[in-house]
């Protein structure tokens, strides 16, 4: 293949991909490939050689990409992760080599990071909050740099005094930890940018750049945990409110950085407590989608394509998602219902999924192909729709299963 | 039911924690039965099931729920030292726990709460547990209803094994399992070989009350 066919090949994936984002209709249905950890059933290596091994990932990522030619594919060195969370001692992820099975996926420990009390701390000063709190607490590499604070206050010759503290032996064995740590992170960083490269000169564009998240899951998931969110909202809904309207200016200002580094329009938002039956739809409408919407406008502002994947099922909060302006972003549902979705939001937004989990993994290739044919005519119908799976593709799901799928958008139209 | 009795049902039942609380308390302080607590506490769990059935709770009254029953146990328990540890009439009993390989324990631990509140004799044997364990629990608890739960999708697998296992150990046909997690459906549920599935803890509840009674 020439230079010339990669760069063709490129802006006609990318062309479509953003022809579906505008709900034009498109030449046939687009469609993404994210398969994660699958990838090691592909190329035949275990889920912990994928974690650690960047060239063998890459190499096998190359291979499938070529074989199934989506029009978007996930960043691998996502699950490339394994040395530079063993270099900084890592704890919110057991990973293969690391907790839990040579063939099982990475698993986040839901626990209480922040506690409840620690609200107010982080509001006044969340940088100090992660560094005499916070980052140790997620890390082994930070212990120590606690040591570090405060700084903020100090001022003149107290501040200059004060330099003293990185000599102090708790900062002295974090600073030297996250060196390491930072070296780890530089290469993988390195590694990335080739092989994204390579991709691109191959003609394949990536899924999106950077990720990015909503406010009450950053501290439902990362600070709270499942436990504390839920409760935070009975037992102090103001706190929490307060921190989310603060945290929120803190995630668009680091995400539309990003972002705009990478050089990739998408931002892909993994979205874990939108579900129809985690909370009532009041409760919805107050912690929930008036902060998440801010996200998605800031980064629509920013022109930026915010790419939120919904979790579970979220077909009762479809009216209210929807309010956000057309053709500016894509969402992607895992569990809810595709041809409702349409109906609601068809002149609104993009629609991705949603092939199931279950299907995929224990299905036949005629099920998997009947089951994308249904999507592709229904959903895809006058555009703004790119097929994938419910949540990338399941780590059982058999090839032939994965090849019925990537072939339905060349057998079928909307 | 006398008037605190009926205040302090409402307040547990409408989710005022601290007034709920300070009331039992003072309940508890001047004399009130333990067990009389605690029986209101029942009572009040009863309508916070229903209003989650009806879709006026969620998840957060769930938890906060939990928590309130949790603090009103240790402080009748105290109490009640002294009288011998009798579990009150249980409707039947419930083994739970998440499959081998999947570390989550959220759904899991509502769905215990839920069958607990509901009257069940629940046993939570934890998170990632082997299929040997399950099998050694079912013949030492000996439940009418085995409940496994995974979020993942390696565990249709863990479950279809786990269940082989009880079948091949004659267990089966004594117990009647159902499955439950963010990727269980009806395709799954036919995959592992369980008699039912749920999508949230009132489902749960609900292949209880159909096999073992309400």
């Amino acid at each position: 293949m020439t230079d010339t066919d990669g760069a063709a090949r490129y802006s006609e994936k990318i062309n479509r991909v953003m022809a579906a984002v505008a709900l034009q209709k498109t030449d046939r249905v687009p469609i993404a490939f994210q398969p994660t950890f699958w990838l090691a059933k592909y190329g035949g290596i275990t889920f912990r050689e994928l974690m650690y091994n960047y060239d063998k990932t890459c190499e096998i990522m190359r291979r499938a990409v070529l074989e199934f030619d989506p029009d978007m594919y996930y960043p691998p060195h996502v699950t490339t992760l394994g040395p530079l969370l063993e270099a900084q001692g890592f704890k919110q992820l057991e990973w293969p080599g690391h907790g839990v099975d040579d063939n099982h996926p990475f698993q986040y420990i839901d626990r209480e990071y922040m506690t409840a009390d620690e609200y107010d701390d982080f509001l006044f000063d969340p940088t100090g909050y992660y560094l005499s709190k916070y980052l140790p607490r997620i890390a082994e590499a930070y212990e120590g740099i606690e040591e570090l604070t405060p700084f903020a206050g100090m001022y003149y010759m107290s501040l200059a005094g004060s330099v003293r503290k990185f000599a102090s032996p708790g900062a002295v064995k974090s600073l030297a930890a996250l060196h390491k740590a930072a070296v780890v992170a530089q290469a993988l960083g390195a590694h990335k940018v080739n092989f994204d490269k390579e991709m691109a000169a191959l003609g394949f564009p990536l899924t999106h750049g950077v990720a990015s998240i909503a406010p009450f899951d950053f501290f439902g998931d990362y600070f709270r945990g499942a436990k504390g969110v839920l409760t935070d909202m009975r037992r102090r809904p103001n706190k929490l409110l307060e921190a989310m309207d603060k945290a929120l200016v803190l995630i668009l200002r680091n995400t539309i950085a990003a972002a705009k580094a990478s050089g990739n329009k998408i931002v892909f938002i993994p979205v874990h407590w939108a579900s129809d039956s985690f909370m009532s739809p009041d409760q919805f409408n107050k912690f929930w989608w008036p902060q998440f919407r801010q996200v998605l406008m800031g980064l629509i502002e920013n022109d930026l394509i915010p790419m939120p994947l919904w979790e579970a099922d979220c077909t009762k909060r479809l009216e209210v998602i929807g309010d956000i302006p057309p053709g500016k972003a894509i969402y992607w549902f895992e569990r809810t219902d595709l041809i409702k979705a349409k109906e609601v939001l068809g002149d609104t937004v993009c629609l991705r999924g949603n092939v199931t989990a279950s299907l995929m993994a224990t299905g036949t290739p005629d099920e998997v192909d009947a089951y994308c044919k249904n999507l592709i005519e229904n959903v895809g119908k006058g555009g703004g729709f790119i097929l994938d799976c419910g949540f990338g593709v399941p780590d059982e799901t058999s090839i032939e299963n994965v090849r019925a799928m990537y072939r339905s958008v060349h057998k079928y139209s909307a | 039911m006398d008037e605190n009795e009926k205040k302090l049902l409402n307040l547990l039942a409408d989710m005022e924690e601290e007034d709920a609380l300070a009331l039992a308390k003072e309940m508890l302080d001047s004399g009130t039965n333990p067990l009389q607590v605690l029986e209101l506490c029942r009572e009040a769990m009863d309508i916070v099931g229903k209003r989650f059935e009806e879709g006026e709770y969620f998840l957060p009254e769930l938890l906060l729920a939990g928590e309130m029953l949790t603090e009103i146990g240790v402080m009748a328990k105290v109490l009640l030292e002294q009288s011998p540890d009798k579990p009150a009439q249980k409707l039947g009993r419930v083994l739970i726990g998440t499959v081998h390989g999947d570390l989550h324990d959220i759904g899991k631990n509502i769905v215990t709460f839920m069958m607990d509140i509901n009257g069940y004799e629940v046993k939570d044997i934890g998170i990632d547990v082997p299929v040997a364990t399950f099998i050694e629990e079912i013949k030492a608890f000996k439940p009418q209803v085995v409940a496994l739960s995974g979020f993942l999708t390696l565990a249709f697998d863990s479950m279809k094994e786990t269940i082989e296992a009880i079948k091949a150990e004659g267990l089966r046909d004594q117990i009647k399992i159902q499955i439950g997690g963010g990727q269980i459906d009806e395709t799954i549920r036919a995959y592992t070989g369980a008699d039912g599935y749920g999508l949230n803890a009132v489902d749960a509840v609900k292949f209880c009350q159909q096999h073992i009674g309400a």
